[in-house]
């Protein structure tokens, strides 16, 4: 038997393509979760909101100190159970690797936010803009160019952290890999084109990173 | 420069700012200590003495990028750090400090302009989302300044690519564009490279010169305090040691405390 079965490689390449795309959707999906809602919790905690800043604060050190694989398992099944709420395989991915980053996130826009200097808050209060501009036209505008490589990081961790979808039956590129190996007894190939297709998604991905960071430094 | 932009402001109250008893505290530190004083509209005053005696933290009280502990501040005959709430002065609330914010305007010894906006948009930013004026209007207005501070042809630059003394031109013309009935000075002059300073000082001459702003203004450039000011207040650990016209604080000082400081500042140049 050969290392390399081309023929059987070609077979697979539809399905794995599929899964392909599914990876791609649930990072894309889960990191603009995971954006949105980490502006939201960086805000909140600054905001300092009586019970909702510190309740904020909780969630976020209880989501940081727990596994992503045990959120995904409580989304999916424990939800359901509680809640009677049912959502889609995939859906449940992306809220679960979503939420789960947006703790990330979240610090990362705090650390962004926390390099504005102080005279920009001031010059703004001198200028009577209010707060929500202040917000939308000095400071975030300021602080998210400096961390955008950083959130870019977090993408691409996200997308080597999207086959534990699998564990909640998404059939995503690592799932359609080892299904097409179970069935045909060969796991050469599917893995072999697998792990291929995560370096061409990330790779290009991380040296756009490493220029950003590069342009971001020259600022 | 153009001569006569309206920067009109002020209907007139007897005293456009005034501190009654105003205490300021950092931590253990106590940096006001029951100041009094007042300022006339219109008036322009210089305050100097040595680093830590107070003297920024009255501007800073005035923009309210401080609170006060104790004793109340009035600008134009409203109160700053207070409100009359059923004949009660209770602590000013955020609507009331932006109504009052409205009269006062302050450019900072480090510049703090909008890095993320052109030098245009840094002035028309706050007369529009503040003002309410009309974006052509508050450009307008913009590019009359911008002429005013020597900078007509900046008004698309950023201000990384601007030097200090520019920058600083175009934050004094920001601070205009609110048309300010109060215009705080907080060393305005201090980051600059020294053959940059003249400029700036140009510019504020001629403001103090052409407009009835109240400026009230921190330096230690005692020729700019000479030629500007009606009144200089020499201050030294919180309180005032001596108030006085220019041509008599500089010449002629009744204070021992104000000798010894314009006598080590004077050295310093």
């Amino acid at each position: 038997m050969d290392l390399w079965n081309w023929p059987f490689a070609w077979q697979i390449l539809p399905g794995l393509l599929h899964g392909l795309l599914i990876t791609f959707e649930a990072t894309v999906l889960g990191s603009a979760l995971a954006y949105v809602l980490g502006l939201v919790f960086a805000l909140v905690r600054r905001a300092r909101v009586p019970v909702l800043s510190q309740a904020v604060w909780l969630f976020v050190e209880f989501i940081r100190s727990t596994p992503l694989l045990v959120q995904l398992y409580f989304l999916y099944f424990v939800f359901p159970a509680l809640f009677g709420i049912t959502l889609g395989s995939l859906t449940t991915g992306v809220i679960g690797l979503g939420v789960h980053y947006a703790t990330y996130t979240s610090e990362v826009y705090r650390a962004g936010i926390d390099a504005v200097p102080r005279g920009q808050w001031e010059a703004a209060t001198a200028l009577n803009l209010p707060r929500g501009r202040t917000w939308t036209s000095v400071i975030l505008p300021q602080a998210i160019p400096r961390v955008l490589p950083a959130l870019g990081n977090y993408m691409i961790s996200m997308l080597k952290e999207t086959p534990l979808l699998l564990s909640i039956g998404v059939l995503d590129l690592v799932g359609q890999a080892q299904a097409a190996g179970a069935a045909a007894y060969r796991y050469v190939e599917p893995f072999t084109l697998a792990g291929l297709f995560f370096l061409v998604l990330s790779y290009p991905a991380s040296v756009l990173v490493r220029r950003l960071e590069r342009r971001v430094r020259q600022h | 420069m153009s001569g006569n932009i309206d920067l009109t402001a002020a209907p007139r109250a007897e005293k456009m700012i005034q501190f009654d008893g105003v205490v300021k505290r950092f931590g253990e530190a106590t940096v006001l200590r029951g100041l009094d004083f007042h300022v006339k509209p219109g008036e322009h005053v210089t305050l100097i003495g040595p680093s830590g005696s107070g003297k920024t933290t009255i501007l800073r009280l005035l923009m309210t990028l401080e609170r006060v502990d104790q004793g109340t501040i009035q600008v134009g005959g409203d109160y700053l750090s207070h409100m009359n709430r059923g004949g009660k002065l209770v602590p000013a609330d955020e609507k009331h400090l932006r109504q009052v914010r409205n009269r006062i305007g302050m450019v900072f010894q480090q510049f703090n302009l909008f890095p993320n906006m052109n030098v245009l948009r840094n002035i028309t930013e706050a007369p529009i989302r503040v003002l309410g004026l009309a974006r052509d209007e508050a450009e307008q207005r913009a590019r009359d300044l911008l002429a005013m501070v020597g900078l007509a042809d900046k008004a698309d630059a950023h201000p990384s690519q601007l030097s200090g003394g520019q920058q600083q031109r175009v934050a004094i013309a920001r601070a205009l564009a609110m048309r300010p009935e109060v215009l705080l000075l907080d060393e305005v002059t201090s980051a600059l490279d020294p053959e940059l300073v003249a400029g700036v000082l140009n510019v504020l001459r001629e403001v103090a010169a052409n407009t009835d702003i109240t400026l009230l203004c921190v330096t230690h450039e005692m020729g700019f305090a000479r030629d500007v000011s009606d009144r200089v207040l020499m201050f030294d650990k919180g309180q005032i040691v001596e108030d006085a016209p220019p041509e008599k604080l500089f010449t002629d000082p009744a204070e021992q405390r104000t000798r010894e400081f314009l006598r080590a500042v004077i050295d310093r140049d």
